[in-house]
This record gives structure tokens, sequence and C-alpha cells, in this order.
């Protein structure tokens, strides 16, 4: 059996629950399928206060910003959400196929929302694969969803935000955070955060990198090198630092596996992340009716993933003549909530990898 | 170690089941998943690889990686960081690839 569905979402994070609010808002019909038990994303976990602009909840600590949204979306009738659901197949008919109750579903879309997020990146190092090596949203998942210890000692490598905001929680977990290794010269996340660290007295050793980790059956400790202007290893500066777990923090990485299947033209961009399909300025894919909303189109921040998933929502559901005049209205709110998201210092990388993005689009135009 | 004292997140964890893992009886909560409950017994390493036999632990914990395959009731490759614990399931390092059943 096929499950006809005016507009499908995969992924129920904050880009994909503001795609299913703002279509469902003008009056389409939408299905949700999230692989989690726990709709959210990585909203779910984030205990701290978010930053961003007052208009996309800075202040709000991230799991209540996520709590609200999925309330919100439950109690919508034009919603459907379905939890314990990976979508696992997009074909060339248009078909979508997903693991529902123990079941595989097919699901005919008139229009499909891709907002799956992102994965962790990993780092080559020797003993890189002992058990006590994580993500650092693993250790946070395990401490903040699940309420485990997940550590006595910590090395964190990276000081970017996510590095840094997990090292916080660790340290409020009761855990000891050994030190927090960074290659670059400089700290990449927020100076309120580093410095909190810095207060309860965790050493950020920028310019380092890890050198190699060790152990028998589990991690047991980890060397750390200096590198130099040119990030080569400096011989003779390694350190050893006893740990039970190491935290990778090295960034993110777009997961775009349904949209390469479904046939979408993709590019490699760097200031992205990775792989990410080739949008237009309704974050539309180049197969007609599939858009890609968050993190799954390049890596940002949730409050650009709220405003991206209202845009894909709006244009999906305008396109299928739900209340097109709204919708339009609508997209170009969204369009300028995300200019002004992305204007100033921070919104540079991505101001350039999107501009990549839609020159690499002009470059496969004019090739064909 | 489960915490029972957060600053800022209180944590309902569900009714209590046993659970056995290789064989051994172990404590769990029915939201738990199975790499929660193992974590909190301070069993972080959960299998082997499949050639050189090194040992192996979570790494993503939301089910994208596959570094933590276990066997579960019988059924390899089954991601214990996205499966909840149940009352009675039997959870087993799995060694190589596995069997699937039809
Ligand atoms: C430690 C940390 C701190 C952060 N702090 C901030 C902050 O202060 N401010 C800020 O703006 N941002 C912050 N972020 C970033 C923010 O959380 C993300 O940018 C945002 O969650 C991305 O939203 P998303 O909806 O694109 O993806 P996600 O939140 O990752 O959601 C994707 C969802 O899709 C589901 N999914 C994936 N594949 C499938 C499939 N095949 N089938 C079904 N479902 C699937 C996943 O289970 C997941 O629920 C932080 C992130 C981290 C890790």
């Amino acid at each position: 059996m096929i499950k006809d569905v005016e507009i499908l979402v995969i992924g129920a994070g904050p880009a994909g629950l503001c795609a299913a609010k703002a279509a469902a808002g003008l009056g389409a019909q939408v299905l949700v399928c999230e692989r989690d038990e726990l709709p959210g994303g990585q909203l779910v976990k984030q205990t701290h206060k978010f930053f961003g602009s007052e208009k996309q909840h800075a202040g709000d600590r991230g799991y209540l910003i996520g709590q609200e949204l999925v309330e919100e979306v439950t109690n919508n009738p034009n919603i459907t959400l379905w939890t314990d659901t990976t979508v696992l197949g997009a074909y060339e008919d248009g078909i979508i196929t997903c693991l529902h109750d123990e079941q595989h579903v097919k699901i005919r879309p008139q229009k499909t929302i891709i907002a799956t997020g992102a994965s962790e990146k990993f780092l080559m190092f020797p003993g890189n694969d002992l058990p006590g090596i994580y993500g650092a949203g693993a250790v946070q998942t395990l401490m903040n969803v699940a309420g485990v210890k997940p550590a006595e000692r910590v090395v964190m490598v990276g000081a970017g935000n996510i590095g840094l905001i997990v090292s916080y929680q660790l340290l409020q977990a009761g855990v000891q955070v050994a030190a927090v290794v960074e290659a670059a010269p400089n700290i990449g996340g927020y100076l309120v955060h580093a410095s909190k660290l810095r207060r309860a007295g965790v050493p950020i050793r920028t310019s380092y990198t890890v050198k190699e980790a060790f152990g028998k059956d589990t991690l047991e400790g980890v060397v750390i090198q200096a590198l130099d202007e040119k990030w080569q290893p400096i011989a003779g500066t390694e350190e050893t630092i006893e740990c039970d777990t190491l935290c990778l923090a090295v960034g993110l990485t777009p997961l775009t596996e349904i949209a390469w299947q479904a046939g979408c033209d993709m590019a490699f961009i760097r200031e992205l992340s990775g792989h990410v399909p080739i949008l237009n300025d309704n974050l539309e894919t180049t197969v007609p009716g599939i858009y890609v909303a968050g993190d799954a189109d390049g890596i940002e921040e949730a409050s650009a993933a709220m405003v991206e998933g209202r845009l894909a929502g709006c244009a999906a559901a305008g396109a299928l003549g739900h209340d097109p005049e709204e919708a339009a209205k609508q997209v170009e709110a969204a369009r300028a909530d995300l200019d002004e998201l992305r204007s100033g210092p921070t919104g540079g990388k991505i101001r350039a990898g999107i501009k990549k993005m839609h020159e690499t689009k002009e470059a496969m135009n004019n090739a064909q | 170690m489960r915490m029972e004292n957060h600053p800022v997140l209180e944590f309902q964890r569900g009714d209590k089941v046993t659970f056995f893992y290789n064989g051994t009886p172990m404590e769990g909560y029915t939201s738990e998943t199975v790499a929660a409950a193992l974590h909190s017994a301070g069993i972080r390493q959960l299998g082997h690889s499949q050639n050189l036999n090194r040992p192996r632990g979570l790494f993503c914990a939301i089910g994208n990686c596959s570094s933590c395959f276990m066997t579960v009731d019988g059924e390899p490759n089954v991601r214990i960081c996205v499966t909840k614990v149940r009352e009675g399931m039997k959870v087993e390092e799995q060694h190589g690839k596995g069997v699937v059943r039809l």
C-alpha cells in the first residue's frame, strides 16, 4: 500500500518542526517522520541559554525552545508526527520509504522537505577507535537526555561553541575537564563560554592537537602536541594527559543521503561544511518538489534552521496552491529574517558558502 | 552512574526493568537506551572490530555511525544507542557480521 501525503517532512529538529508548522498554518496536510523516539533534534540536549537574535529565542534554553515547538506541532490537526520512524530511501518515481512500527511503509508525497540535520566529524590519529572516544554530541546526549554521568575525566578537542558548551555542561554534571585542546591559534567559540571554563580552572590549549590516544580495552589517556604557525607538529612538545574520555567537537557535516538518493545535484562547499544540495531561493533542490532546510543544507545554527524550515514550508505549501499570496508574503519575510541573521561578521562564512553554491549552480547550467 | 541532582535538568527514567548483558542481569529503566543503561553500569566496551579485533564503543549516540552494533534478542547489528531497554531483553556482544533472521 502507498500512503499519499501532501507534504512530507523528514526530521523533527528545529528546521523540520518549523517547516511543518509553517506549511500546516497555510492549510497543507503534513506528515513528519522522525527517526528518534523524541522529536526536537539537537535541541533536546541543549541546556544552555541560546545565542542568536531576540526574535529567534536568544536567552531561552535550547531544550525548552524544542519543547514549545514540539507541542505546537503535536497539537496541530494538519500535522501527523511519526516518531521512531527512519526514512530509508528516495526513489526515481517519487516514492519515499520509511520504517514505521516495524513496517516498511511507502509514501508518495507531493512535496518533500529534507531536514535531517548533521553528523559529527571525526579526526585521524592512532588509537582514535578506542571506546571512550566520542563525538561531543554523544556525551551531551548521555548526560543531558539519559542523565548518565558519561565520564570521570575528559579531554575536549575543539574550542568552538560546541566544544566550549559541552565542556561546561560536563562540569555541571560533576565531570572533570582536564583540558580543551584547539588546533587553531584562537578560540573559535564565544568568549562568554570560554571565560566560564577558565574561571572553573579548565585550561584551553590553543595551537595544540591530539597526537595519539592509548588504552588497553578503553581509553586511558591521550598525547597532545603543539602546532607551529603552519599547523605542523613541533617535535619535543608532546604531553600525556590521563583521561577516560576524549570528546571530538571538530565540526559537523550535513546528512545528505536522501538528497543524493533522490538525484539532487550536489556540490562540495567547504564553507557549508561538506557536500550540500544545490538550492534555489525557495530552498528547492534541482529535483522539483524536494526542498532542504537546516543543517542538512549547510552547517549553521538552530536559529537559521528554524527560519529555513519556515521558508521551505511556506514555499512548498504555496506551490501546492495553499493560500499562495500569504505564502509568498511569508517566504519574503523568512528571506529577510535569514539575511538579518547572516549579516555581521559571524555570518561571513555562511554568506560565502551560499554564494559559492549559487555560482556552482550557474556553472552547471552553463555546462548543459 | 545515573545522575540524581543536576543544576538544570530533571530526569524521568520510567520503570525499572532487568535486562541481560552477556548473560548477566543488569538494571535499566524503560526510558533509557541500552547504551545509557550499560554506560551507567560503567560498561563502555561494547564489541570488537571484525578484522583486527580491536575494542569498540559508542561514538555518536544518535543512530548515525554504527559503532555500537550489538546482538539484541538474537538480532544482530542493532544500534543500541537508539534502542530502549525492555524487561528480559538479551543484549550480547556481536561477533563478526551476524546473520539476519528472516
Ligand atoms: C552542543 C551544541 C550547542 C548548540 N548551541 C546552539 C545555540 O546556542 N544557538 C543556536 O542557534 N544553535 C546551536 N546549536 C546548533 C543547533 O542545535 C543546530 O544547528 C540545529 O539543531 C539544526 O537543526 P536541524 O533541524 O537542521 O537539525 P537537527 O536538530 O539535527 O534535527 C534533525 C533531525 O532529523 C532526524 N533525522 C535524521 N535522519 C533521519 C531519517 N533518515 N529519517 C527520519 N529522521 C531523521 C534526526 O533524528 C533529528 O531529529 C548547537 C548545537 C550543539 C550540538
